[in-house]
């Protein structure tokens, strides 16, 4: 036990004079840190057990909890720091692989805050919102290259590719049943729908009571082949083949048995409490014709009526990887950076593997245009992006539109505790314990999301006007819009802009 | 309806047929490579002569296809129900993923078959294979039987390398006399008890009225059962980290 001593990070403190015995805190943790002694008539707190996550702190009544980073201290060192240390006697101790939640914590390089906006003055007059018709409609798929007109100079136009058409270029990306709740599924569904955008099941299949937002609904293939059946195909506005994911690179997915209960077993049409384990490969592609197999197998089982997307993780060499996809028959390619989030990775892969979004965008971009394919394909991004800022730097980089997550979480509760793969979430998130999940209510849910991605798209529309811009597709691309701020020629070369003041 | 695939017919043009009849019998002769056919049907019957393509039956979803002739690579992907004959060979990862439905062959089958095969409630899928497998049988299995018979083979287990590597789930029969040397800790083998062998009877009496092949020729040797080691899991390998 001494040995394997890990003092906690963080410590509950409980202000004695304000408390008043309420016990609410012992109703609201899941995780069993506050206790009451009727024998003394106090309330305690075992900071061993607390992940941090602010339940207790949001509904305490009296004010009377805080959660505050604990001071006891190994003697400092900046290349030996706590948490070095403490991952060395952790797996000293259990001889296992570390296994962490949601997105890469530590402190990389974030392009987003190196890029400025540029806005109108005077010649170039800024557009006022309120007033003016502003554009965030934007479709994704394959976009003819040229027009045609025949001999009368009318519009030769053939059966268009399937599209995906939205009203926002925000749509909610992929997070699976069984590792978020029914709630979160429930909610992200019905925000989609209210949005005219859409969300994606993640690689968990699709509850049958969801079949209904199927307009609204991107459902996906992974590895593990979870919940795919034809009905399930036929359901999706279009079907997202995943091959890898920003959190962690190269590897697959485990989803314990615990949370396997009947609604998701039924879900993912796997036996109940049986671990669903994905393949870090799929174990059928192994080149740009293998993927293309896979793609052309989803568009013949659904007649060529669905768009297709092969969502990827931000590697080095990301660009020609797009490159292939592009020629894979694919309609739509997602790129996730290393910032995203996952109910559960290993550490050391969250933590070192993959590239910035921001680099992988503007590099993606660039390398379709040169090779001059563009056009057959459309680019979302994911991985990092925080607010609508993130959103307007991202398509000036060349971007159609991007997946949000961890924003979207947020708005549902989500504290960033990082402890999802503990199956314990206080917010109802990522848990399927029934007393948790319920405390998400998914109207309120709904609410919040509609509410987040609404008012990033009227910042979007004002940053946009001031830029004198009036529509997403004019924004696509333009990175004569962006300028680096501290950034070194490199970094302002891949990004494909100029510095401040140029 | 009879479809002649002969002089190169495009497999969009030639599925598209398929889509569009009613018939719920439907004949390919002349079949040469043409992929993806068959993907996601239901229910009707299917009969190929010559070699399909790719992908052949992938989300299979109730249809029964017979191919008189060798079959491809991904053959039965995903597939959820229904059946696939094929009096020949098959290609590399069949049954990849198969959720329900029976694949059985009359000869050898490629590299990575039946992997994360896996079961559900009242389906359990199966892979009967008359002659030997390739390499990576059953990688990641979670569900299902796969039963390979090395009929004729004078080797001593009719599978390749790193059978069964991350099987968490299901189960494998293999005809031979002794097991390969190279199966992993997270499995357990054991000889096919009476029991075992009742569970696959079924099976083996479709495989031999597919294949005119005589069930006692298949008992004359023994089977080994190959199945998860449920007291050393994967998940053991990893510890949560709060950070």
């Amino acid at each position: 036990m001494s040995m394997d001593f890990l003092y906690p990070d963080y410590t509950v403190v409980r202000d004695k004079d304000l408390c008043t015995n309420c016990q609410i805190c012992v109703k609201q943790c899941g995780l069993g840190v506050h206790t009451y002694d009727a024998k003394t008539k106090t309330m305690r707190a075992d900071s061993t057990k607390c992940i941090n996550c602010q339940r207790c702190v949001a509904f305490c009544p009296t004010l009377a909890l805080k959660v505050v980073k604990s001071d006891n201290t190994y003697k400092l060192n900046d290349n030996w720091t706590s948490s070095a240390i403490n991952e060395v006697i952790q797996q000293a101790g259990s001889g296992g692989m570390l296994l962490s939640s949601m997105g890469n914590p530590r402190s990389y390089p974030i392009y987003w805050d190196k890029i400025l906006i540029n806005a109108s003055q005077v010649t170039n007059p800024s557009i006022d919102p309120l007033r003016e018709p502003m554009e965030t409609r934007t479709f994704l798929g394959k976009k003819p290259s040229k027009m045609e007109r025949d001999e009368q100079g009318r519009l030769k136009f053939e059966k268009a590719p399937p599209h995906l058409a939205l009203k926002v270029p925000i749509l909610f990306a992929g997070m699976s049943y069984g590792a978020v709740s029914y709630n979160v599924h429930q909610s992200l569904a019905r925000a989609a729908e209210q949005l005219g955008t859409y969300y994606n099941t993640g690689e968990g299949g699709l509850h049958q009571d969801l079949y209904k937002y199927g307009k609204n609904t991107i459902v996906q293939v992974a590895s593990g082949r979870f919940g795919v059946h034809k009905a399930y195909l036929d359901a999706g506005a279009a079907i997202e083949i995943k091959i890898g994911q920003g959190a962690k690179p190269g590897i697959g997915g485990h989803l314990p048995g615990y949370k396997v209960g009947s609604e998701v077993s039924k879900t993912r049409m796997i036996p109940e409490g049986s671990d669903a384990i994905s393949p870090a490969p799929h174990h059928d592609i192994y080149s740009i014709e293998d993927l293309r197999q896979l793609v052309y197998s989803l568009k013949e089982a659904t007649a060529y009526t669905k768009p297709i997307i092969v969502k990827i993780a931000a590697v080095h060499n990301v660009a020609a990887i797009a490159s292939g996809i592009a020629r894979s028959g694919a309609d739509i390619i997602a790129i996730d950076g290393f910032r995203a989030g996952t109910g559960a990775a290993p550490t050391r892969i969250r933590d070192n593997v993959g590239i910035p979004i921001e680099l992988a965008v503007a590099a993606v971009d660039d390398r379709l245009r040169e090779e001059q394919i563009r056009n057959n394909i459309s680019l979302v991004v994911s991985g990092g992006i925080r607010n609508s800022a993130d959103v307007l730097k991202a398509i000036a980089l060349g971007a159609d539109a991007v997946y949000i997550a961890t924003p979207a979480l947020i708005a549902l509760g989500c504290h960033m505790c990082r402890s999802c793969q503990t199956g314990k979430c206080n917010w109802g998130i990522t848990t399927q314990r029934p007393d948790l999940v319920e405390r998400l209510d998914p109207d309120d849910g709904t609410r919040r999301l509609v509410n987040l991605v609404s008012a990033w798209q009227h910042e979007i529309m004002e940053m946009m006007g001031g830029m004198g811009i009036n529509s997403i597709e004019a924004l696509k691309g333009n990175r004569l819009m962006l300028r680096g701020i501290g950034l070194n020629q490199k970094e302002l070369d891949i990004l494909g802009i100029k510095h401040a003041g140029e | 309806m009879r479809i002649n695939a002969t002089n190169n017919l495009n497999f969009r043009v030639l599925n598209e047929q398929i889509r569009n009849t009613e018939d719920k019998n439907v004949i390919i002769d002349n079949c040469l490579g043409q992929r993806f056919i068959g993907s996601g049907m239901g229910q009707r019957k299917l009969t190929i002569n010559g070699t399909p393509g790719n992908a052949l039956g992938a989300y299979l979803n109730g249809a029964d296809i017979e191919v008189n002739g060798n079959a491809q690579d991904a053959t039965g992907d995903t597939m959820n129900n229904g059946s696939i004959v094929i009096h020949g060979n098959c290609g590399d990862a069949t049954g990849y993923g198969m959720r329900g439905g029976e694949i059985y062959i009359k000869g050898n089958v490629g590299f990575r078959a039946g992997i994360h095969m896996k079961a559900y409630q009242e389906n359990s899928p199966v892979m009967v294979v008359g002659g030997k497998a390739g390499s990576f049988l059953g990688e990641y299995q979670a569900g299902g039987t796969i039963i390979v018979l090395g009929l004729n083979e004078e080797e001593q287990a009719p599978v390749g390398a790193q059978c069964c590597t991350g099987m968490h789930g299901g189960c494998i029969f293999l005809r031979c006399d002794s097991l390969p040397e190279d199966l992993p800790a997270q499995v357990v083998s054991r000889k096919a008890t009476k029991y075992d062998l009742d569970h696959i009877d079924g099976y083996l009496k479709s495989f031999c009225e597919h294949f005119s092949v005589e069930k006692e020729q298949i008992l004359e040797k023994p089977f080994y059962v190959l199945e998860p080691n449920t007291n050393n899991p994967y998940r053991s390998i990893y510890t949560t980290y709060l950070s």
